[in-house]
């Protein structure tokens, strides 16, 4: 009997684990500015824009339909047709760029399609890559990226961010680690670093949105499916119960 | 012996039917009349919860047959399609991803009862043949399903498994080639890999089942204390005084324990189908792609264990047959197991410290194995990874002499069985 509750309290620790473990395994350090939250459709919808604005001029979402993205997002129609479709599509296309299949010649890599980064990079690694640009002038766009280092993107977002610059941590230094800022701004933006950090926390769960659309459905499915288990396991028990009363 | 029709002499319907196909005898013969000891405890759980997880395998996989379009230039997008367009094609895709995990959580659980318990023991030794066919067929299953979303750790995985057989004298690089159908792993791979997965496989899983659960029907379970409870018979009746029927005791039981299994299973479904990274793995989000090769190819989480042998056998004039050898007979070891245990008594309540202590060792040395097989390759890892295989296989290979000089406590005559 003790055997059995050893084991089953290690079957729930192993099943938290699980739920905990994908929590970790998306990013692997914290961010005290950045969690996922693909419930806040006001957040989404941010997201949404900035991507259409920023983005989609270059890099497609090719599994996402305008359609689905707005009635996930509760976006109306006509703020749909008018503000983050491209005049040419119809809302049960899929987001495609405008970006031409020659632009590797002149750019180096051709744009990805972000349908998948947030799941296949992870949520922390997108929101990190945004904000790690910065001034290197042996770059031929003159702009590198510490998370992703030769990166062919410019960057886009200067324009917001501002211009950064690396610092160089030497050897030994203490606090390395520590609250040592990597970069520093060296000509500031139109939004304020806070500013910038909520822009790309937006951005980024809608990137995870778009990874995965039934994300928030399915999660709040869980629910009932587990309330409903839970009713049925005290039932279950109690029938077993009643029969097993003979056994001696 | 003749066969008699409608041996229970049932009438109107269901008598029409019984005379002309054993309907009555097979439900008495395998549920009512089929008397499992009543002392069964957690462990016995997971023998129903494996056959529970097999039709959760084959129901979801027929659905996702019905939309994804097998080929290396569709089957990336046809997983997607599947999980934004066709209607809770999330959810039974993620109720499949996560079964084949669940798949062999429950059966290396159901395995390790086996040893536990002795239930490989005479007269049981065909049963645990049957199931260790049914789990080298599964991993087959599971490697050729793993690389059906066509992936880039689809394609890499593929890529290093197929290659194993490479390793073979003479014949190993033809016989790549004759598997892919190409020279990489490539759409002519992919298809095969996909008839495997959803028809020749599962037809062999699905019988090696029935075969299992005939040879158990037969000579009926074992149970934790691992006495014959067919040694003490009612004499008016025959039954055995310790078995209970199949049906009803067990499968009211075995519903409980459903309930509960299907509670973690649905916790993860629903909010945590990666499984951490470990159920479905980040780089599998990027197609397949010859040139991009992940910073780090691991295999599936449940070939952890088998991976780090591969990995820890000092390859002999640059070739790395003695792995492939060794990792293959990890597996085949497992079937001589009812002839390699030597001890008077079943279960491990009557063994004694030697055999205690054997099976604590190899347990702490398949889980190092499992987990070191996942981690990039480090000469810790390597050194733990040899330690452990030396473990895993003198668990075997040691069986008949620890077996035979171990100390026992006596069996009981009848089971042990509080009422609860």
């Amino acid at each position: 009997m003790k055997l059995t509750k050893v084991l089953a309290s290690g079957l729930i620790a192993l099943a938290s684990l699980g739920v905990g473990g994908s929590a970790v395994a998306s990013g692997g350090e914290s961010h005290p500015y950045f969690a996922v939250d693909t419930a806040n459709l006001a957040g989404l919808q941010r997201g949404a824009r900035d991507f259409m604005a920023y983005c989609s001029g270059c890099h497609s979402l090719k599994y996402l339909r305008y359609n689905r993205m707005a009635a996930d997002l509760g976006i109306p129609e006509a703020s749909l047709k008018a503000k983050l479709m491209f005049a040419s599509d119809k809302p049960s296309d899929v987001i495609v760029s405008a970006m031409p299949a020659t632009a590797i010649d002149w750019l180096g890599a051709q744009p990805p399609d972000l349908s998948l980064t947030a799941r296949s990079r992870g949520a922390d690694w997108v929101a990190d890559y945004l904000q790690s640009f910065y001034l290197d002038p042996s770059r031929p766009l003159g702009v590198n990226n510490t998370v992703l280092p030769g990166a062919s993107m410019p960057h886009v977002l200067w324009e917001l961010q501002g211009w950064q610059a690396k610092v160089e941590h030497h050897e030994g230094a203490a606090g390395e680690g520590h609250g040592a800022k990597p970069f520093e701004l060296v000509q500031a933006g139109k939004l304020s670093p806070e500013e910038y950090k909520k822009f790309v926390g937006d951005l980024t769960n809608f990137l995870v949105y778009a990874a995965e659309p039934g994300r928030e459905h399915r999660k709040a499915v869980g629910w009932k499916v587990l309330a409903f288990l839970s009713v049925f396991l005290v039932l279950a028990y109690m029938l077993k119960k009643e029969y097993w009363k003979d056994v001696h | 012996m003749a066969i008699v029709p409608n041996p229970y002499k049932t009438t109107g319907f269901l008598g029409w039917i019984d005379d002309r196909f054993p309907l009555t005898k097979l439900w008495k013969d395998h549920l009512t009349e089929y008397y499992a000891p009543k002392n069964f405890n957690f462990w016995y759980y997971f023998g129903s919860l494996a056959l529970l997880v097999l039709v959760n395998q084959l129901i979801t996989g027929i659905v996702l047959t019905m939309h994804y379009k097998p080929g290396a230039e569709t089957a990336f997008d046809s997983v997607e399609y599947i999980m934004r367009d066709v209607p809770w094609g999330n959810v039974i895709r993620y109720m499949h991803s996560t079964g084949a995990s669940a798949f062999f959580i429950v059966v290396f659980l159901h395995m390790y009862r086996g040893l536990l318990y002795g239930s490989y023991r005479k007269p049981r030794e065909l049963i645990w043949v049957f199931g260790a066919l049914i789990f080298l067929v599964l991993m087959a299953e599971a490697f050729c399903g793993y690389v059906l979303p066509w992936g880039n750790m689809s394609y890499w995985g593929a890529q290093v498994i197929i290659s194993l057989f490479g390793t073979i004298p003479v014949i190993g690089p033809d016989m790549v080639i004759w598997i892919q159908g190409d020279y990489s792993p490539a759409d002519a791979t992919l298809n095969r890999l996909f008839s495997l997965h959803v028809i020749a496989l599962p037809f062999v899983l699905v019988g090696l089942v029935v075969a299992h659960l005939i040879a158990l029907h037969e000579v009926g379970s074992n149970n934790p204390d691992g006495v014959e409870i067919k040694k003490h018979k009612d004499k008016a009746t025959g039954i055995p005084l310790d078995g209970i029927p199949f049906h009803p005791y067990y499968t009211v039981k075995d519903i409980v324990g459903v309930t509960v299994f299907l509670m973690v299973f649905c916790a993860i479904i629903f909010w945590a189908p990666d499984g951490g990274g470990y159920f479905l793995e980040k780089p599998n989000f990027t197609p397949a792609s010859a040139i991009n090769t992940p910073p780090h190819i691991t295999p599936a989480w449940y070939f952890g264990s088998f991976y780090a042998i591969l990995r820890a056998t000092p390859p002999l004039l640059g070739s790395a047959l003695p792995g492939v050898i060794a990792m293959f007979g990890a597996v085949l070891v497992i079937f001589f197991v009812p002839w390699l245990d030597r001890s008077p008594v079943k279960s491990i309540r009557y063994k004694g410290p030697l055999f205690k202590i054997a099976l604590a060792l190899f347990t702490l040395a398949f889980i190092a194995l499992s987990y070191y097989g996942m981690q990039p390759p480090s000469a810790t890892g390597t050194l733990i990874s040899r330690i452990g295989m030396a473990v895993y296989f003198l668990f075997f290979f040691l069986m008949p002499v620890y077996t035979k000089m171990d100390s026992y406590k006596t069996e009981p005559e009848r089971v042990t069985h509080e009422a609860h």
